[in-house]
């Protein structure tokens, strides 16, 4: 009884906050629906005992991704007439893509694989049963080479961004603090001894 | 003493309430449910009169290390207490105190930030075990969850700042915002390294793994990781020597500077009630929870000594000594080192931290894989 | 060697250690606060406070009307009027003190020919209406009246040094 209400609130939440994020004008409430859409999907798979999956999109999607867009958005200024312009004239290749996307997940929801009885049925799991220990044991037994090919191409990924960013001419004048810590008092400064002049 | 109280309660509060109310199809659910929320109460009720009471221990101890007394005239009915009813005159005075929602601001984001950014440090409590018993979900994903949970009080950080429609509000929110991304990454590998440690995500199980004396605890093989989770930590709650969030003497209070009265306080509250969570999970995760320090020192038989036994065992009361401790480290570090600049909190996050958190996790997983004694055999 | 030494000590965070310990002394160091209605810090035999206008044991005010405090006040806020009294001698109608103007600088008192503008240790004093901080002449010898024989004995005690 509470998981189905727990459920529907969730996915009504999940369902508006998903078309608010396409309605909405202002760049930043939209990313703000996208994280209240993210959090609400992942009380989905709480309710389906995925909670390994479910904190995990919390932690990396809400707590991490959409911070630093929402930086960057709130950084924009962003001119909202510009942008309707060219409605009329994305519209075909938008709705063309929607399509395709509407088939694809059906095909996939359709396909042999979510279908059959043990769909309709909760299971029962074990006390002992760790959702965390599942995953890493397939994700490091049956998937480990997509799994580290995809660690490979992450890194790649990074190497990239950090030396796309990176500019070979060094124009900040930034301290190194390491090097500020070491300095003596000796290597800054040199007391002279001066004879005092007489007047004649 | 508490199950009695708790069983007390449900039956003859509860019970009875619900038997009233709801059909017979329905009152296990709702009893279950009124049940929790008495729970959560009887958690969040201490945890915020600590905070309350952390913030008049702030005021205390900066006061006695620079020479000072703090405060001490409002007290109860006639005594002054040395001041401990500075708390509650504070919250009375910005309770009623008017919240001035700026012209320009985003009305709805000003009122909501406060909210987002005390939430997820309350809801946090929620796995946290006080006892091998005392723990509201036991959750096996319980480390993540907190995880999780510290990662969202950035929200109401950054939307505090956007919405106050000011400059110094979202110079603040900026800072703060690269600041607790930088901090998380070099918490979340301390917290891998713990998780490698105990082999468990559940809270409970890596206080288990820790049983021992105190040198069976955590804090010794993952001392490096320990070190940089609590000044991560520290970094996280935007307290000093990390506080560029605020800078008071830069950007006057930084993302809350359009906010007052009670609007104020919550953020107030959320700040204390984050540092209370760290200092809880330094304690769960490195000191052992609520385990006796003297365990297995002592011998067993004389645990059954009445009182000085009973405060030698393990027990929740552990737990609450070192939580005092870690909470009275932050105001310690408030009172000794200068605020960061902007850039060395930076560095420091990213170039010392997170490669010091990676080198020290192969260390302990070369521990755990060979077994070292008196840590990880068994 | 020395290089070594340096990288021990920070990643032992050595002097941050060392700023802990200094502090962590110092929580249990002597309080130094005065808790101020109660107890209070002693005062100069010079402290500069509320003002005052002395009088002779016989009676007589010693204010001449030579206008110097006025002259010399940084602050411009003392406005003097004189007049000859009845036995001939020159008296001063009004003497007033905007101490919300005053600097409490001493100079007035400085000046004085007759040790007639004084300032006293009086520092606790209000006003809860406009008005109440311009001190007019009969205030300011309601003051010397009251406090009389705590300024004689300033005075008497800084003598050596004037």
């Amino acid at each position: 009884m509470i998981e189905q209400l727990v459920f529907y609130l969730f996915g009504a939440v999940l369902l508006i906050s998903a078309s608010m994020v396409v309605i909405m004008r202002n760049p930043v409430h939209a990313a703000l629906f996208l994280v209240l859409a993210f959090f609400s999907s992942a009380a989905i798979w709480l309710l389906l005992q995925a909670e390994f999956l479910a904190i995990a999109l919390v932690l990396v999607y809400v707590g991490a991704v959409m911070v630093l867009f929402l930086f960057v958005v709130m950084m924009l200024d962003i001119n909202l007439v510009a942008l309707r312009e060219g409605f009329a004239r994305y519209l075909p290749i938008g709705l063309t893509i929607a399509i395709l996307m509407v088939i694809a997940m059906g095909l996939v929801v359709s396909s042999d694989y979510f279908v059959g009885d043990e769909f309709l049925v909760k299971r029962t799991l074990a006390d002992d049963y760790s959702n965390t220990r599942e995953l890493g044991l397939t994700l490091y037994t049956e998937y480990l080479f997509q799994f580290e090919v995809a660690g490979a191409i992450l890194l790649v990924a990074i190497i990239a961004a950090i030396s796309l960013s990176m500019s070979k001419l060094k124009i900040t004048r930034s301290k190194e603090p390491g090097d500020q810590v070491l300095v003596k008092k000796e290597q800054r400064l040199r007391i002279v001894k001066m004879k005092a002049e007489k007047s004649s | 003493m508490i199950e009695s109280v708790f069983q007390l309660i449900t039956q003859y509060l509860l019970q009875p309430a619900v038997s009233f109310v709801l059909p017979v199809d329905y009152q296990a659910e709702g009893l279950y449910v009124l049940q929790t929320v008495v729970k959560i109460m009887a958690i969040l009720t201490p945890v915020l009169v600590t905070v309350a009471y952390f913030t008049y221990a702030e005021r205390k101890v900066i006061g006695f290390i620079q020479g000072r007394i703090g405060p001490n005239r409002v007290g109860f009915f006639g005594f002054s207490l040395w001041g401990l009813g500075q708390p509650i005159a504070d919250a009375v005075k910005l309770i009623v105190k008017e919240i001035v929602i700026p012209t320009g601001s985003n009305k709805t984001l000003f009122v909501i930030a406060p909210i987002l950014s005390l939430a997820p440090s309350l809801a946090a409590w929620a796995v946290i075990p006080f006892d091998d018993t005392k723990v509201l979900a036991n959750i096996n994903a319980g480390l993540l969850y907190v995880l999780a949970l510290t990662s969202l009080a950035v929200y109401g950080v950054i939307i505090a700042g956007w919405a106050s429609n000011s400059k110094y509000a979202f110079l603040g929110a900026m800072r703060s915002a690269a600041q607790i991304v930088a901090y998380e990454i070099a918490m979340g590998f301390a917290l891998v390294g713990v998780l490698v440690a105990a082999g468990s995500l559940n809270l409970g199980d890596i206080v288990y793994a820790q049983s021992g004396s105190f040198i069976h605890w955590f804090w010794l093989p993952l001392l490096p990781l320990f070190v940089v989770y609590f000044i991560s930590g520290v970094a996280e709650t935007n307290r000093a020597p990390f506080d560029v969030a605020e800078g008071e003497s830069e950007i006057v209070a930084g993302f809350h500077v359009e906010y007052g009265g009670m609007a104020f306080s919550v953020f107030f509250m959320a700040e204390y009630a984050n540092m209370v969570l760290i200092a809880v999970l330094s304690a769960i995760m490195f000191c052992g929870g609520w385990l006796s320090p003297v365990q297995g020192i002592v011998p067993e038989s004389f645990l059954s000594t009445p009182l000085i036994g009973a405060v030698l065992d393990e027990g929740m009361h552990w737990l609450l000594i070192k939580t005092s401790f870690f909470m009275f480290l932050f105001l310690w570090f408030r009172a000794t080192f200068p605020r960061y600049r902007y850039d060395q909190i930076m560095r420091l996050g990213w170039k010392v931290f997170i490669p010091i958190t990676i080198v020290w996790l192969v260390v302990i997983a070369s521990l755990v894989v060979g077994q070292v004694p008196p840590w990880f055999d068994g | 060697m020395d290089a070594i030494k340096n990288y021990v000590t920070s990643l032992f965070l050595w002097e941050l250690l060392k700023g802990l310990q200094l502090t962590g002394r110092y929580l249990f160091k002597r309080k130094i606060t005065v808790q101020y209605p109660e107890e209070k810090t002693p005062q100069s035999h010079r402290f500069r406070g509320l003002h005052a206008l002395r009088r002779y044991p016989n009676g007589e005010e010693r204010c001449i009307a030579c206008k110097l405090c006025e002259a010399v006040c940084p602050a411009v806020a003392i406005t003097i009027s004189s007049e000859q009294r009845d036995d001939g001698s020159r008296r001063t109608t009004q003497y007033d003190i905007d101490l919300t103007k005053c600097i409490f600088c001493g100079f007035c008192e400085e000046s004085c020919p007759v040790d007639s503008i004084v300032e006293t240790r009086i520092f606790e004093y209000h006003g809860e209406k406009r008005g109440d901080l311009l001190m007019t002449k009969q205030r300011l010898l309601e003051i010397g009246d009251m406090a009389e024989q705590q300024i004689a004995e300033d005075r008497a005690r800084d003598a050596f040094y004037r």
